[in-house]
């Protein structure tokens, strides 16, 4: 009787653990923030480039692939299946039968052609046409030269083929909300209209925005996961101040909230909140890059230095409060390309020294480094290498700028450093294509990095077809760009959603934790909202 | 007075046209574009696309092509496009300014409320306990950085009592507008309670009160028929001034909870490089700041018969 008794409570157990508990069901409003530099632009996809715009169009719209947070890669969301022929470089797709948009009509073949060549076109200046550039013929639309993009070719309503100009794995760029498939008649009917009150097939339909306070979506009834999603209402409010997200969430008026370096050791030892926290290493890279125009820097051994001579470790824990993972290299912990057996630049002052003394700066230099008032990567964190650098005869100056103004000296080459947090992710290939030779400096490549070996690595990588080859080249690519030390490696930014304990379902988004898709999220009984 | 009211509208003119040269030179001169800032900074820019919305924006163009261009839309009433909304700033501009407003008025409110009376009495008691405790209030209010205090009170009011909403605008919601307007408006009362006792004092010892005292009128007359109406020109010169200041106060304020008013717009477009709706949010402003003195001029002659245009 009481084994009887110990596998009724297992049962029970194991049916709560895998359901996100009982009392979990269907319904009710769940409250978010959108908290990234005040109002929404735009929620037109294709014509935004705003993570605070997309956080919301997540929810609205699809795209041919979706990124699955657990398993960290793009999985197939629109399509169902697809072919790829053995050089990589057609792939056939067989859409979802019955996605409905917002509108009532079914989605087909033709929208998804029709908004991959809305994207190429030069009037719309949609900065996912980097996503969609590697598809035959998308080029030329860009450049204005020709009207379609002639590499997607319609089979029939559900099927259609895509040639690629290069074998990549196109679900990276694929799964990006830019991406979105959206109705031709619903932007056709107006542009500035769409942007306001958009159509999307999504599994939650816009309802209204009032202007600088809040986006409301309701749950879209004809979605295509039957029964999903399970929530009714989802609520978005713009919340860009820190300190006023902290307190909604303390009064149960947010859901859940992103955390801040100063919020999360409060966090940590509040007893209500500390076990409601998910974190991830976000792929993004936070890095001093240096200016290889810069004399002292143009010698990799003053630059190596530099990362020996810091205790980024230290920085972290005392100024980040442990908000961040230490950096071994550019790629970060979550990227398929992470190479497990890299252990980052060692804090060893004698090396630092023997480099500078080598690269004949043992008398050191004076650099000026800008930054913006970021508090994880700004100014701040400058000041804090001040000491560091003094050891081996270094004189940083740190230079206040705010955003616009940097990213302008950024992408002019107009600095000896700057300290900024770069895109790390998610494809490997994507990202290290930013530091080739052959990208200009206006392009990302601020550093103006060249080194041969480095683009040959990643030629190897796009050229081959087998997946751990191409890991392979990467890894070894990373390395390269490791050991030449453009950059001084600082952190991986370690993102965390605080969230109330009615709320089952926050995932971990290592491409931005805010990136958030409601489709399973669950809220309890004990939800004020439900 | 229509026709001061008439000329003094007339004035309008060249004030904008001026303060639209120096914004517009300015804002223009500012390093960073919006090209850039229309993206997510930690990304690669495409150099492509950057190049297409400076075309598409006009921003290649010199800077006195695009002021003649800016100057003929404002001439017919049009404050251009937004480069990063892609929206019109009348339409933007206008669906921001009535919760300013509406925050600005209830700052006002409250502050008319509770800081006339506040130095009307201190002036009246003056050297006693109730004096000294308005004037130390009076002092604290200044000081008080609005940014704290509205956290203090949201803290309070909305986790310890759950009382308030902490911030939103709640879709008009009163109780929402309630902490936003307490903060905005606590450093106004305080100054209208410091100004109002000093225009009291000074009242208070003109020779025509002490007529009226000696012809033996009740000293509740002599307060409200003498000192209070004498007094309210002088507060009325500082209220209308400081309101000008405090519709440029609103930024920290809508900030903090989140109030979708002019004051956040402006902030968020200066950052973004967002041309178009900062011109267009300035001038606003200034045209409220504007209005707002002409109402208080034409009112002295409503509190003061003996003004007149």
């Amino acid at each position: 009787m009481k084994k009887i008794g110990m596998l009724l409570l297992a049962a029970v157990t194991a049916f709560l653990v895998t359901t996100g508990g009982a009392l979990a069901s269907s319904g009710g409003t769940f409250i978010f923030c959108a908290p990234y530099g005040g109002d929404l632009f735009s929620l037109d996809m294709h014509k935004t480039s705003r993570t605070q715009d997309y956080i919301v169009g997540l929810n609205i719209n699809r795209s041919l692939y979706r990124w699955d947070a657990d398993q960290s890669k793009p999985v197939l969301d629109l399509a169902t299946g697809v072919t790829i022929s053995a050089d990589g470089k057609t792939y056939t797709f067989t859409l979802r039968k019955g996605v409905k948009f917002h509108n009532g009509r079914t989605l087909t073949a033709d929208d998804v052609i029709w908004s991959y060549n809305r994207i190429a076109q030069p009037k719309t200046a949609s900065s996912a046409a980097s996503y969609i550039a590697n598809i035959k013929g998308a080029d030329k639309v860009m450049e204005g030269t020709a009207k379609t993009i002639v590499g997607l070719h319609k089979m029939d309503d559900l099927t259609f083929t895509m040639e690629l100009k290069h074998p990549v794995d196109i679900g990276y760029a694929l799964c990006k909300v830019e991406t979105a498939i959206v109705p031709r008649e619903a932007l056709e009917a107006g542009e500035a209209k769409f942007a306001t009150n958009p159509v999307g097939c999504g599994p939650f339909k816009f309802v209204k925005w009032v202007r600088g306070s809040e986006v409301i979506l309701e749950k879209f009834d004809n979605y295509y996961e039957e029964g999903k999603p399970y929530i009714d209402k989802l609520i978005y409010k713009i919340m860009p101040e820190g300190a006023a997200r902290d307190i909604a969430f303390r009064a149960g008026e947010l859901d859940a909230n992103i955390v801040g370096a100063s919020q999360y050791p409060v966090y940590q030892r509040d007893p209500q909140i500390k076990d409601h926290m998910i974190e991830v290493a976000e792929m993004y890279t936070r890095i001093i890059g240096f200016n290889s125009e810069f004399k002292p820097f143009a010698d990799k051994r003053v630059r190596q230095a530099i990362n020996h001579a810091i205790n980024a470790e230290l920085i972290i824990k005392k100024l980040l409060k442990n908000k961040a993972v230490p950096a071994t290299g550019f790629l970060p912990t979550s990227s398929p390309a992470y190479d497990t057996a890299m252990k980052g630049y060692e804090y060893n002052l004698t090396k630092a020294k023997a480099l500078m003394k080598e690269a004949g700066y043992e008398k050191g230099f004076t650099f000026e480094c800008i930054a913006t008032a970021n508090k994880s990567w700004g100014v701040g964190i400058v000041e804090s290498l001040i000491p560091f650098m003094k050891r081996i005869n270094i004189t940083i100056k740190p230079q206040q700028l705010e955003g616009a103004a940097l990213g302008e000296r950024a992408r002019t080459g107009k600095f000896d450093a700057f300290i900024w947090s770069i895109e790390s992710g998610p494809d490997p290939l994507e990202t290290l294509n930013r530091f080739r030779s052959t990208t200009p400096v206006s392009a990302g490549n601020y550093t103006a990095y060249a080194n041969s070996d480095y683009d040959h690595a990643l030629d190897m990588a796009a050229a081959t077809g087998s997946a751990d080859e191409k890991l392979s080249w990467l890894k070894k690519a990373n390395r390269i760009l490791f050991d030449d030390a453009p950059f001084w490696f600082f952190n991986y930014n370690k993102a965390i959603i605080a969230y109330q304990p009615w709320v089952n379902g926050i995932k971990p988004v290592a491409i931005e934790m805010m990136l958030q898709d409601f489709t399973n999220l669950k809220l309890d009984e004990s939800s004020p909202r439900k | 007075m229509r026709a001061y009211a008439f000329r003094r509208i007339l004035q309008f003119i060249p004030t904008i046209l001026i303060i639209s040269i120096i914004m517009f030179v300015l804002l223009n001169l500012l390093p960073g574009n919006a090209a850039l800032m229309a993206g997510d900074q930690r990304k690669a820019p495409d150099p492509r696309v950057v190049e297409q919305l400076k075309k598409e924006w006009g921003i290649d163009k010199p800077i006195h092509t695009r002021y003649f261009i800016y100057l003929k839309g404002l001439a017919r009433g049009d404050l251009g496009t937004s480069f990063l909304r892609r929206e019109p700033v009348n339409k933007l501009v206008g669906n921001r300014i009535w919760p300013t407003l509406r925050l600005s008025f209830a700052a006002l409110l409250i502050s008319l409320v509770i800081g006339i009376p506040l130095g009307f009495i201190s002036a009246l008691k003056r050297g006693t306990l109730i004096d000294t405790t308005a004037m130390i209030g009076a002092v604290s209010g200044v000081s008080i950085p609005q940014f704290w205090l509205g956290l203090m009170l949201m803290y309070l009011f909305s986790v310890i009592l759950g009382w308030l909403p902490s911030s939103g605008y709640g879709h008009g919601k009163i109780s929402h507008l309630i902490m936003p307007a307490i903060t905005l408006g606590i450093g106004y009362t305080a100054l209208l309670a410091r100004a109002t006792r000093a225009a009291v004092l000074e009242v208070m010892h003109k020779d025509y009160i002490r007529t009226a005292r000696a012809k033996g009128l009740s000293e509740f007359l002599i307060n409200w028929r003498h000192i209070m109406r004498n007094t309210m020109v002088l507060v009325l010169t500082t209220a209308g001034l400081q309101f000008g200041a405090l519709i440029g106060q609103t930024v920290i304020v809508e900030k903090l909870f989140a109030w979708p008013g002019l004051g956040s717009l402006l902030v968020d477009s200066i950052f973004q490089r967002d041309i178009p709706v900062t011109q267009g949010c300035i001038l606003v402003m200034i045209l409220v700041f504007l209005i707002v003195n002409l109402v208080v001029d034409l009112l002295y002659s409503v509190v003061d018969p003996r003004i007149e245009y």
